[in-house]
């Protein structure tokens, strides 16, 4: 299993930073996952190997945690806030217009890979509502057009 | 980047250098930065500890406990090597402050994780930040490298013969891993299942050494104290509420935004005048003060000093800062509903009470609001929240709890009319299908 020469830096510079390896595990399967896309057997495999886990213990943190996903996700991960702050505001209607727009629900992918629409809670953009996050990006403020743009400007940026 | 607020009543302790370019090392050290450190690596731990008690400064998390306090709990001589964790797991609805603090401030959080650790005897500290907050990592992760360049942190701190580490953590999403115990376990590769207590973290923490825990906020209040002193820190506040408190301003808002109040600032103007009041022609029905987990107060209700033993009094809790305003056009049914859904979906499953307790609130609530309610429904939800409260581990199942139970009791009527298969009366049309298997 081969990860990029930068998880490769990353990884030997935190693991030192803990009494025990265990340690550096949630933070290794989130930069893992950027990487690959998804928590693969491949990679549980060769985390746990590394961490001096067994795979079970390895799947049954990754089960706990609401960003580490083992199904492989579109390019682009809406997540779309429907927390208190976020619907009083209009966040379902956001939510609901990125299912029509890109004719996915929950949890599902669009049939060319380019995006997955996630329903999340609270993601700290509380003062900016309606917000969501399209991977790590935050986009607040959040109405039925800009948000067709957001989408837009992704779909531009993976086709090219 | 999030956008930034001001108002004239505005007291910036801890916000004072947002926007001034304080992610640089040199701006932030031009901006009265590690001043506080190196006071505090001339004091003695007690001193130190005294100055912080003295402050009145209480934790910033939600709980308002006293933060010298705690760290005085931490045993002087241990076996095992003692340590400092900062919580930046901010992760409760209503709640987005301490993403201010990384973002424009981080060698704030430093300085703050810095002087605990000098107070308490530790040799490193972690700053845990929730992964949402990549971006946020980022700039802590720059922030550290910084520091120990300039020789701040590592070996030898400011020539003063000390070592002092201090890491970064990162989170995976995980509401539960803002509480204490949970935190330290997420952090050590685990579940974030919490931790039975005694033994507090004060005395077995991390890997099995003593641990003090502290909000983003509160520590990042800590250096100010420590330059200022305790008595301006105090003054700034009310009564066993020192210093200022930043309040997250959010919902049905003129002016949304984090603002940096002296605590005790009275909510009516924190709505009316600070935030501008409610838009849209609209009325105000209701604030939950502190955060999702708070209970909700009435419009008339918000005449209350916003600091924690005040807010308590008015039968609610300050909490993490989040104000979340509610208008007269939204249900309460709805909010109780969405509310119980973010506990039910956040819960470990640990603790029985709160496990099944939040489900079955929840699927009663979706079928109350969808217009299959029953009278008794409303007994039976406020009965089994209150039967909730207390009876786990952690207090994820009291934070379900309680704003169920005041939305139950303060909006009986709201619940009254959603009875005998009538739909809701606030819903717009259509809207129905917007509810998503969550």
């Amino acid at each position: 299993m081969k990860f990029s020469d930068e998880f490769e830096a990353r990884f030997a510079e935190m693991v030192p930073h803990y009494p025990t390896k265990r340690s550096a595990l949630v933070p290794t399967l989130l930069y893992a996952q950027d990487e690959v896309g998804f928590l693969s057997d491949e990679v549980i495999a060769e985390i746990a190997g590394r961490l001096e886990l067994t795979e079970l213990e390895v799947r049954n943190v990754i089960s706990y945690y609401s960003m580490l996903t083992t199904k492989p996700r579109g390019k682009f991960n809406v997540q779309v806030c429907t927390n208190i702050s976020c619907m009083v505001r209009g966040g379902e209607e956001i939510l609901h217009h990125c299912a029509k727009k890109l004719g996915i629900g929950h949890k599902q992918t669009t049939a060319d890979g380019m995006f997955t629409l996630e329903e999340v809670e609270c993601i700290g953009a509380c003062s900016w509502a309606p917000a969501a996050q399209v991977n790590y990006d935050f986009h607040e403020n959040l109405t039925a057009e800009k948000m067709d743009r957001v989408l837009d400007e992704y779909r531009k940026k993976g086709t090219q | 980047m999030a956008d930034l607020v001001s108002h004239p009543d505005e007291v910036k302790v801890v916000s004072r250098r947002f926007g001034l370019g304080a992610t640089d090392i040199d701006r932030y050290v031009a901006l009265d930065g590690y001043k506080a450190v190196q006071k505090a690596l001339g004091m003695e731990p007690d001193a130190i500890i005294n100055e912080v008690k003295n402050s009145g400064l209480r934790g910033r998390g939600g709980a308002g406990f006293s933060t010298g306090m705690k760290w005085s709990f931490v045993p002087k001589q241990s076996a095992k090597p003692k340590y400092v964790l900062c919580n930046g797991d901010e992760s409760e609805p209503g709640t987005c402050k301490d993403r201010l603090i990384f973002e424009h401030d981080p060698h704030s959080v430093i300085e703050g994780v810095m002087i605990a650790a000098l107070a308490v005897g530790a040799k490193s500290g972690y700053i845990y930040i929730r992964g949402e907050y990549r971006y946020l990592s980022i700039i802590m992760q720059k922030a550290i490298k910084d520091a120990y360049a300039k020789g701040f942190v590592g070996k030898n701190i400011f020539s003063s013969g000390r070592d002092l580490d201090i890491y970064w953590h990162g989170g995976a999403g995980a509401y539960e891993v803002g509480e204490e115990s949970a935190l330290m376990e997420s952090l050590e590769g685990k579940r974030g299942v919490p931790r039975i207590r005694p033994p507090f973290p004060a005395v077995v923490g991390l890997w099995g050494g003593p641990t003090v825990i502290n909000n983003a906020e509160t520590l990042a209040n800590v250096p100010h104290i420590i330059l200022g002193g305790a008595d301006w820190y105090a003054k700034l506040g009310t009564p066993k509420n020192g210093g200022t408190r930043l309040f997250c301003l959010s919902g049905n808002i003129a002016k949304p935004g984090v603002y940096e109040l002296p605590m005790g600032y009275n909510l009516k103007k924190m709505l009316f005048d600070v935030g501008g009041g409610i838009p849209n022609g609209r009325e105000l029905k209701a604030v939950v003060p502190g955060g999702s987990s708070c209970p909700v107060l009435k419009a008339d209700e918000i005449d209350v000093a916003m600091d924690f033993d005040s807010v308590a009094k008015a039968g609610s809790m300050l909490g993490s800062g989040g104000v979340v305003v509610i208008d007269d056009q939204q249900c309460i049914v709805k909010f109780a509903l969405r509310t119980m859904k973010f506990y039910q979906h956040e819960s470990c499953g640990w603790c029985i009470p709160c496990r099944e307790g939040t489900d079955w609130l929840k699927k009663t609530l979706i079928r109350f609001h969808s217009g299959g309610g029953m009278k008794k429904d409303i007994d039976n939800m406020q009965y089994l929240a209150e039967n909730m409260l207390g009876r786990t581990f952690c207090p994820l199942g009291d934070a379900a709890a309680m704003p169920t139970i005041g939305f139950v009791k303060k909006f009986r009527q709201e619940f009254e009319d959603h009875l005998d298969g009538k739909p809701c009366p606030y819903e717009k049309a259509g809207a129905e299908e917007l509810a998503f298997a969550h």
